[in-house]
């Protein structure tokens, strides 16, 4: 894998994810995630559902930003994705967090990179949604749509067992088994990669899972917490 | 935040805090880092009711579970609600003013533009340990506070914080007789550490205690415009 990919894999690439439990927080809040078993059906809950999303929009993103053959057609592909995309997340919290996202990963990879594809995400107000943020920034990169869709798994089992890790003190050793084990199934998933980055954006995958959003919410109305959702 | 050592050799004793480059049109970025406790909400507020006849200011608090110093600050009415924004650190408060710095440039960015012409930006970090600082990339100038009864033997053991941070704080001084802190001892030990960077002592239980660290701020602001 090139150095340029490597550097968006890596969790130390500045772009606020250190802050992000991917709903951990609010799911041990709750009580529903306690222990790396508990810990372990959450993750594949998500990357069954939501995480499925999230990288059938960032292969998307990455493929077809990149083919807009001007600067118009790429304004109206980014709304497209953008609006479908918002469709999926039906939390207010969370939207607004994948909007944050979206923007502190960018405001890393526009100054690295500018293509005509970043330019647009970057302009997308209150902030590109994250999976359209990391498609562009994937292609940007030199990757292809199964790279985004790989780092966009991997992003969401990182961020998933880091939260653990501190919140919950579980251990880090013991969670890096169950990462790869999870892994192996997002691996799976990735055959879609090349139907979803053909796909026009209002036919990706709509898989929700009404627990992530009503986590989000409450997340969002947690009076003590440390992650931004 | 000033380099350790100037641009002409390993002691170049270039102590002058940070000037604006021409090419920069905003608000100078203080920093306000220090252990847990050691009085940084305080200093900002006390700094707030100080500056704010004079200057625009708006406050970025990193609160690790709460948003309990931006609501401190908020309810001791030091600046309008508007003008004080809390982020959430993902129980890692040196990251999110150090390592990962996105969420905090992205609240420092929003803050500033819902105000005109923003003077000073105050980003308090959460309560840390003696080797947070914050990142070049975040703040202009740092001022690291440290506590008085936090145990006289700190400014010895030092660290970034207490060694390379523009202005270091010795606060709460009128506790020194109850916890055996010798004052003077701190003063000099930190001096030492310090390559000629300021070093202060405050009491913030007084409302003018923080009147000598603003005006090193209003000096701050004065070199951060003009570069002199
Ligand atoms: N006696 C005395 N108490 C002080 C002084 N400055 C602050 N305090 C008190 O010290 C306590 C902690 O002050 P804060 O300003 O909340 O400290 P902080 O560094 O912001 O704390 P964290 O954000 O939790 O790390 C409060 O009870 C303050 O009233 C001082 O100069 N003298
Ligand atoms: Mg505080």
């Amino acid at each position: 894998m090139d150095a340029a990919l490597l550097l968006l894999v890596d969790g130390r690439f500045p772009a606020g994810g250190h802050a992000y439990s991917a709903g951990v927080e609010a799911a041990a809040a709750v009580g529903d995630v306690v222990d790396t078993p508990t810990l372990e059906r959450y993750l594949l809950g998500r990357i069954a559902t939501t995480g499925r999303v999230d990288a059938a929009f960032a292969a998307n993103s990455c493929a077809r930003l990149q083919c807009a053959t001007d600067a118009d057609a790429l304004a109206v592909l980014v709304a497209n994705l953008d609006e479908e995309y918002s469709a999926r997340t039906p939390s207010p919290y969370l939207r607004h967090t994948s909007r944050r996202l979206g923007r502190q990963l960018l405001r890393a990879v526009t100054r690295i990179w500018t293509t005509p594809a970043i330019g647009a995400v970057s302009a997308v107000a209150g902030g590109a949604h994250q999976p359209i943020a990391l498609g562009a920034a994937v292609a940007a990169a030199g990757g292809d749509a199964n790279d985004a869709t790989a780092l966009s798994f991997h992003h969401l089992t990182a961020a998933v067992t880091s939260a653990a890790v501190r919140l919950l003190g579980l251990d880090p050793i013991e969670l890096a088994v169950v990462q790869e084990r999870v892994g192996r199934r997002c691996d799976g998933f990735r055959s879609d990669a090349t139907e979803w980055a053909s796909m026009a954006p209002a036919d990706l995958p709509a898989w929700g899972g009404s627990l992530t959003e009503i986590l989000g919410e409450h997340h969002g109305s947690l009076d003590a917490r440390m992650f931004v959702a | 935040m000033s380099p350790p050592h100037g641009p002409h050799g390993l002691f170049q004793n270039d102590v002058r805090p940070a000037a604006r480059p021409p090419s920069v049109d905003r608000a100078l970025r203080i920093g306000v880092g220090g252990p847990v406790g050691s009085g940084k909400t305080t200093l900002v507020g006390s700094l707030c009711r100080l500056l704010r006849d004079e200057l625009s200011l708006v406050v970025v608090t990193n609160d690790i579970f709460t948003s309990e110093d931006a609501q401190a600050l908020r309810s001791a009415a030091a600046l309008p609600a508007d003008r004080i924004v809390a982020v959430e650190t993902g129980c890692c408060p040196h990251t999110a003013i150090r390592d990962d710095i996105a969420a905090n440039l992205d609240a420092v960015e929003q803050v500033e533009s819902l105000h005109h012409r923003v003077d000073v930006t105050f980003v308090e970090s959460g309560g840390d340990n003696l080797t947070a600082i914050f990142s070049q990339g975040l703040v202009d100038v740092q001022i690291f506070v440290i506590d008085t009864a936090g145990g006289d033997d700190v400014p010895r053991k030092g660290g970034p914080g207490v060694a390379l941070a523009d202005l270091l704080v010795i606060n709460k001084v009128d506790l020194a007789p109850y916890v055996a802190a010798d004052v003077d001892l701190m003063l000099s030990d930190a001096t030492a550490r310090r390559d000629g960077r300021p070093v202060m002592r405050s009491s913030l239980v007084d409302p003018e205690g923080a009147g000598e660290i603003a005006d090193w701020i209003r000096h701050s602001l004065e070199h951060w415009r003009t570069g002199e």
